[in-house]
């Protein structure tokens, strides 16, 4: 185990949005998150990429605390991560999540869906809730499915579906753990396409993929990570011509004879 | 039916006449109030434990546990003798009842809550099993709590996977009502017991009983089971 490191500072004056310092993470006596140190700054677009098991999920995971750290500090906005109850329920609430599953709420509709959070978390009146959702679904483009269930749905207007319904908590940052993963080819562009607007209109986004054309296109920064470290981090450009590792060099051979 | 016996009024005399005397559709209605406010009262209960189950605090899930396997495996009979000999004789429970067949009554629903609360509570848990972890994560991840998440997301669904098991355990409660006749509650099994004494035919008045309990059974059954397949979770 290593020493949790209590640092506190003020990142928020920095633009600094989200500040992992010297996080690490067992399961059992596997060591999956090594020391990783980074920071997002407001307005970022990172990309995580790295070969199966190196702990992308995992990382994503514990930002916003579905799972736990062992040691080390998670910042989000210059606020420590809370323990558990109702300050955490407040945090997540700030932090979109989108899952490689898509995970709507089988027994609601694609409307309520979007509606949920802001009723029971944020409080907001109803009529309001209905609106603001129906506003997002139009912009992910999939107004018309408003009263449909999710299964009735594709994978990709699924996704959309749960992109909507993370952005309906007006988050600080989205997490995105392969959003395309699980989708047919000819339905992955229609969610990048929104993810990369959403990039543009200055979203914070931390997105583990291996989409290497949104990488390229949408991302600031790529983090390559192995086996539970963060090896090499740099612009798209330079990480996919000119990776300085050989890990990294080694990985993207493999993933570009795909 | 009806118009032979408005042609034939002697024929309902011989066949039914040993029901004569008796209020057979009163006690049905005892067992029918015996099994709704049991119901209601197990469903909630029900509920109660198999939230505990999966809750987070150690201690609730012990006492789950401890509830489930405990009640689960005494005899319903034992059950509803002790709400009477025990709790009503020994600790004065009457549960704010002033007469003698209103305490009866009421601890029979006591008992009955309790034993049944318990294949509720496990039948329930059955179905949160079937609800994918993804459900949850999603509900915490856009900040609902504990209690939200398994109110609004993970309960809903499994209540629909198992309408099907609590359809058993409302049947199986249906006929446990039976037991309330331990305690003198003037339900169906109680007067049948009664009347088979007094009256000669005995297969009859079996039979009158047994048609009647499915007569309560069969809709249930059949309404549930057309309610499972209505609200079916898509996944
Ligand atoms: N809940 C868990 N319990 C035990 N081990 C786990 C758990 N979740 C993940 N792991 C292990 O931790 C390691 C990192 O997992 P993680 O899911 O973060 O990897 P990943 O980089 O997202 O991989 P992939 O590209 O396959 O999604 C893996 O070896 C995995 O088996
Ligand atoms: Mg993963």
């Amino acid at each position: 185990m290593t020493e949790v490191s209590v640092v506190k500072e003020d990142v928020a004056a920095t633009g600094d949005l989200v500040v992992l310092k010297n996080v690490n993470k067992h399961f059992g006596a596997l060591h999956v998150l090594q020391d990783i140190d980074l920071t997002i700054a407001r307005g970022e677009v990172v990309v995580v990429i790295g070969p199966s098991g190196s702990g992308k999920s995992t990382l994503c995971r514990t930002i916003n605390r579905l799972e736990t750290i062992d040691g080390g500090t998670i910042t989000i906005d210059g606020r420590p991560l809370p323990q558990e109850g109702k300050e955490l329920a407040r945090l997540r609430a700030d932090v979109g999540m989108v899952f490689q599953s898509f995970n709507l709420f089988a027994h609601k509709t694609v409307l309520e869906n979007v509606m949920l959070g802001q009723l029971k978390v944020r409080k907001a009146d109803r009529k309001q809730a209905q609106e603001k959702a129906r506003a997002l679904l139009d912009r992910v483009g999939v107004g018309t499915q408003a009263d449909k269930y999710p299964a009735q749905l594709s994978g990709g207007q699924q996704q959309r579906v749960a992109i909507a319904r993370a952005l309906a908590m007006d988050p600080k940052v989205m997490l995105f753990d392969e959003p395309t993963s699980a989708l047919d080819p000819e339905m992955i562009n229609e969610v990048l396409e929104v993810m990369q607007q959403l990039a543009r209109d200055g979203m914070t986004m931390i997105v583990v993929t291996h989409e290497m054309g949104f990488a390229r296109s949408a991302a600031n920064r790529v983090v390559f990570m192995a086996d539970g470290r963060i090896v090499e981090q740099a612009t798209p450009d330079q990480f996919f011509s000119n990776p300085a590792s050989d890990r990294a060099k080694d990985f993207l051979s493999k993933i570009l004879h795909h | 039916m009806p118009s032979t016996y408005a042609t034939h009024p002697e024929a309902r005399e011989i066949v039914f006449d040993f029901l004569q005397g008796y209020d057979v559709l009163g006690a049905f209605w005892t067992t029918v109030k015996l099994t709704v406010f049991s119901a209601v009262g197990s469903l909630v209960w029900g509920t109660l434990l198999a939230a505990m189950r999966v809750s987070p605090v150690p201690l609730m899930r012990g006492f789950g546990t401890a509830y489930v396997n405990i009640v689960r495996n005494i005899p319903l009979t034992v059950i509803v003798i002790f709400t009477s000999l025990g709790l009503a004789d020994i600790f004065g429970v009457t549960l704010g009842a002033s007469d003698f067949k209103v305490q009866g009554f009421r601890l029979a629903v006591l008992g009955l809550t309790a034993y049944t609360a318990a294949f509720v509570c496990e039948a329930l848990r059955s179905g949160i099993n079937t609800v994918p972890v993804g459900q949850a994560e999603a509900a915490r991840a856009i900040g609902l709590n504990f209690s939200q998440t398994l109110r609004l997301i993970v309960l809903p669904q499994a209540f629909r996977a198992v309408i099907g098991p609590l359809a058993n355990v409302l049947i199986a409660l249906t006929k446990n009502t039976t037991v309330a006749a331990a305690i003198s509650v003037a339900e169906a099994a109680a007067l049948m017991k009664t009347m088979i004494e007094n009256e000669a035919q005995t297969v009859a008045v079996g039979a009158v009983f047994a048609f009647g309990f499915v007569v309560l059974t069969l809709p249930t059954g059949l309404f549930l089971g057309w309610l499972a397949k209505r609200l079916a979770v898509k996944r």
